[in-house]
């Protein structure tokens, strides 16, 4: 079974940024399979919430089995906002891990660029740690940073801030666009600014792959509530659809509209 | 001990089947779940041609339920004939395929093409609150009702269920109209149109602005609905809305439905319909019951 759904114990959780939480848990059957790029659907206490939490892997410590999950918290009556008060040793149900992730085997002896945008980063770290190639990473934030010296472990950074409070003023595709051009893009973020990165590639030929987020029920494919527009007929759907949760979340941008 | 129950003529393991548009084709679910140990599987609406569906986000939570306007995306009978079918009877499922449609004919082209098709039973979705000719006419209205199941149950080789609304002011009315078309049973209560709307960004939370409500918080609704059609209509019930554990199977069962569909309870726990049936039997157990049939329409005042 590539899915399994377990109650992990939790080891620790901080907050690392205003609303960003850094939650890792002992899920070792899920950290043994997953994959960069994958998902795994948190489940909350409250009843009344009915839907798992889909939340992007950040990191894997396959030695000891743990998953590291680095999410932003939403207002009080969300449940990212019941997660966020997880203590260690607590317990969490999680089911994973699922979806398709980066394709990291691509990445081989390429110039790879990681591009995150805000709660897009996370993700990009267990890619990057995959990725056997050269790694610059551009990571976009709003006003406040986080995981910055995490992304330092696997190859160069470069920060942009809308605010200006740290790196380049302005937004990460900016940035990148003023840098030698790689040869593979994979990035995680905000719509605009994943459109904005594919306009970039596809005018120059590069290769990217973008995680998409869309509201999700079920998380493996049954409920069709996180579809996004592909640019063929889809061999599953027979129509212009994909499934986020389970064809993606990761898509070539030659696969799907934006 | 028996579980198996009649259900329009077919003999089903037990009364547990899954709800029509939350177990996709079976495929998705058959890595939690052992098909062929369902009372049935009931697919994802069937249309004759491939329908897109609805603008994203399609789905929202809310209170102890879901809002969903995924608007029948599906990929048409030809693809579902030739993939989906033949993976159901490979797992040896039981199955009961949904059909939806935009007119008369579209449902009956599906049916046609049903025919000759390891096909156990059909339902017929004429209650899809999410499209705008998703048959919702057809089942807010008696004598359109009675119509399109008359048209369906002349060209059906198999047992016809009619899946009703909620969205209506009588049902019995509604269960009576496809009991005179000829159905062989009603399904009820399909979703009960709702809307949400996101007020830190004041808009609609769907993009349909609309959708169905499903999950725990309609469960009272379709218990009340489905003892009301078994009091004043003699047709087989097939049960559904917000059941998520044994307790809403037997309550079901109690009220009159010769079986249960758990529907969003899949998406929260995908193992869902195999513990209902363990646990069911762990009822009849605890309350020296030794078939299933037993307590169907039995429930008593209080």
């Amino acid at each position: 079974m590539s899915k399994v759904k377990l109650v992990a114990k939790v080891v620790s959780q901080k907050e690392i940024a205003k609303d960003i939480f850094d939650l890792v848990i002992y899920a070792k059957e899920i950290a043994n399979m997953a994959l960069p790029g994958q998902f795994v659907n948190l489940y909350t206490n409250d009843k009344s919430k009915l839907m798992p939490r889909p939340i992007s892997i950040c990191d894997i410590n396959k030695d000891n089995g743990s998953l590291r999950l680095v999410y932003r918290r939403g207002n009080e009556i969300t449940g990212t906002h019941e997660l966020s008060m997880l203590k260690e040793g607590e317990e969490v149900t999680v089911m994973g891990s699922l979806g398709r992730g980066f394709p990291v085997e691509k990445a081989e002896n390429k110039l790879v660029y990681l591009v995150g945008g805000g709660i897009g980063i996370p993700p990009m770290l267990y890619t990057g740690r995959e990725i056997n190639g050269k790694v610059k990473s551009f990571l976009g934030y709003g006003d406040f940073t986080f995981l910055i010296e995490d992304m330092k472990e696997v190859g160069e950074v470069k920060v942009a801030t809308i605010s200006g409070c740290e790196g380049y003023k302005g937004n990460c595709v900016e940035l990148l666009k003023q840098k030698e051009k790689p040869e593979l893009v994979f990035a995680c973020g905000p719509k605009p600014m994943l459109k904005a990165l594919v306009d970039y590639c596809n005018d120059n030929d590069i290769e990217c792959y973008v995680s998409l987020e869309e509201k999700m029920a079920c998380g493996i494919g049954a409920c069709l509530g996180c579809v996004c527009q592909s640019k063929e007929v889809d061999h599953h759907s027979n129509v212009k659809n994909k499934r986020v949760c389970c064809d993606g979340p990761v898509f070539s941008s030659k696969e799907v509209e934006l | 001990m028996n579980l198996s129950v009649d259900l329009c003529g077919k003999l089903l393991k037990n009364p547990v089947l899954t709800a029509s548009g939350t177990f996709g084709s079976g495929i998705e679910y058959s890595e939690f779940v052992d098909l062929s140990k369902l009372g049935a599987v009931v697919t994802k609406g069937v249309s004759y041609e491939p329908w897109k569906g609805n603008k994203v986000p399609r789905i929202c939570e809310t209170k102890s339920g879901m809002l969903n306007a995924i608007g029948l995306q599906n990929p048409g009978v030809e693809v579902f004939c030739k993939r989906d079918l033949p993976f159901l009877v490979e797992k040896k499922a039981t199955i009961v395929v949904n059909v939806c449609g935009k007119s008369e004919e579209d449902y009956c082209r599906v049916v046609e093409r049903l025919r000759d098709e390891p096909v156990d039973m059909l339902e017929i979705n004429v209650s899809c609150p999410n499209v705008k000719e998703g048959g919702i006419a057809f089942g807010q209205d008696p004598s359109c009702l009675s119509h399109i199941t008359e048209k369906v149950k002349k060209i059906s080789k198999q047992p016809v269920i009619m899946k009703l609304s909620p969205n209506v002011a009588n049902i019995v009315e509604m269960a009576k109209a496809a009991k005179k078309g000829g159905a062989d049973g009603v399904s009820l209560i399909n979703t009960l149109t709702g809307m949400s709307i996101d007020i830190d960004r004041q808009c609609f939370s769907l993009a349909n602005k609309t959708g169905g409500l499903s999950g725990p918080c309609i469960f009272p609704i379709a218990l009340r609905m489905v003892y009301e059609v078994s009091q004043n209509v003699d047709i087989p019930i097939l049960a559904m809305g917000g059941a998520e554990s044994y307790r809403e199977v037997v309550a079901f069962l109690l009220a009159g439905a010769r079986a249960v569909s758990i529907g969003t309870a899949n998406f929260y726990n995908p193992t869902v319909t195999m513990e209902i049936i363990e646990d069911l039997k762990k009822y009849m157990i605890r309350h020296n019951i030794e078939d299933i049939n037993n307590i169907i329409g039995k429930v008593k005042e209080i």
